[in-house]
């Protein structure tokens, strides 16, 4: 019993590692956000509920983003002044975004994902 | 830079927030063409610039997320980590692969996955209704 649960923990791990590195991956080749990747993997792949993946993905996402804002910063790539102009309104979006999130049925948040990933795949090839 | 230009990128980091929070994403994909077509920014500038910008959103949002209860630490914690070394192997292998024709394979994988999503959303809300009426 304990072989199996530690089997199975060891399992989540490997994908939750497997989600990370393809997330990171395709944006670095592309450009496109980690999260278009991370959730509908946690989705499909790990079995999240909607809200679980969206914010989970955040979460990853603050690590990831700081660490490449910071990198980006060093060679001088980052104008602090744009970046709060449009940063500032959207830490007010974002409350209002979570907050309308826990108020929507789940499939509506697979339902508007699947046309968010349909409007960035053919943004990839026509640009 | 007008009054007009600051309102309407404020306006776009709004709705990128919004999207951020209620999608789960950084926001990016708006920001980017604020920085470029409103604030005028250079095509590197303004990917570096939106990476900044992310940051309080996806941190706020996180945080927000945490006290609804539906944000996995840990999980994060090990998504987050490893995409970092994802991203920088991403950026060396941009230089050297054909990224045209990946980006036309990955392009099919999201459409693909977009597919996915949505049988995903049709399977819930067939149960939520089948749930509601019995």
């Amino acid at each position: 019993m304990d072989e199996a649960l530690e089997r199975l923990s060891r399992e989540r791990l490997l994908r939750l590692a497997a989600i990370g590195s393809a997330g990171g991956l395709f944006s670095g080749l592309f450009g496109v956000g980690g999260g278009t990747v991370m959730v509908p993997l946690l989705l499909l792949w790990m079995g999240y509920e909607a809200r679980a993946a969206a914010a989970t993905s955040l979460g990853a996402i603050t690590l990831t983003a700081a660490f490449a804002a910071a990198t980006q910063g060093l060679y001088g790539n980052v104008d602090l002044l744009a970046g709060g102009l449009v940063g500032l309104p959207a830490v007010g979006g974002v409350l209002i975004g979570t907050w309308l999130q826990q108020r929507v049925h789940s499939d509506t948040i697979a339902f508007a994902f699947a046309a968010l990933l349909a409007v960035a795949a053919v943004q990839l090839v026509v640009r | 830079m007008g009054v007009g230009e600051l309102l309407l990128a404020g306006a776009i980091g709004v709705a990128a927030g919004i999207s951020s929070g209620l999608l789960g994403i950084g926001g990016g994909i708006l920001f980017v063409p604020a920085l470029t077509l409103v604030l005028g920014l250079g095509h590197v500038e303004a990917e570096s610039t939106s990476l900044l910008a992310i940051v309080p959103v996806a941190l706020v949002g996180s945080f927000r997320q945490r006290s609804y209860g539906n944000l996995r630490v840990r999980d994060a914690g090990v998504i987050g980590l490893l995409s970092v070394g994802g991203a920088v192997a991403g950026v060396a292998l941009a230089n050297v692969l054909p990224v045209l024709v990946l980006r036309i394979g990955f392009a099919l994988l999201m459409l693909n996955l977009a597919r996915q999503l949505f049988q995903r959303g049709r399977r819930d809300r067939r149960a939520r209704l089948a749930g509601a009426g019995g």
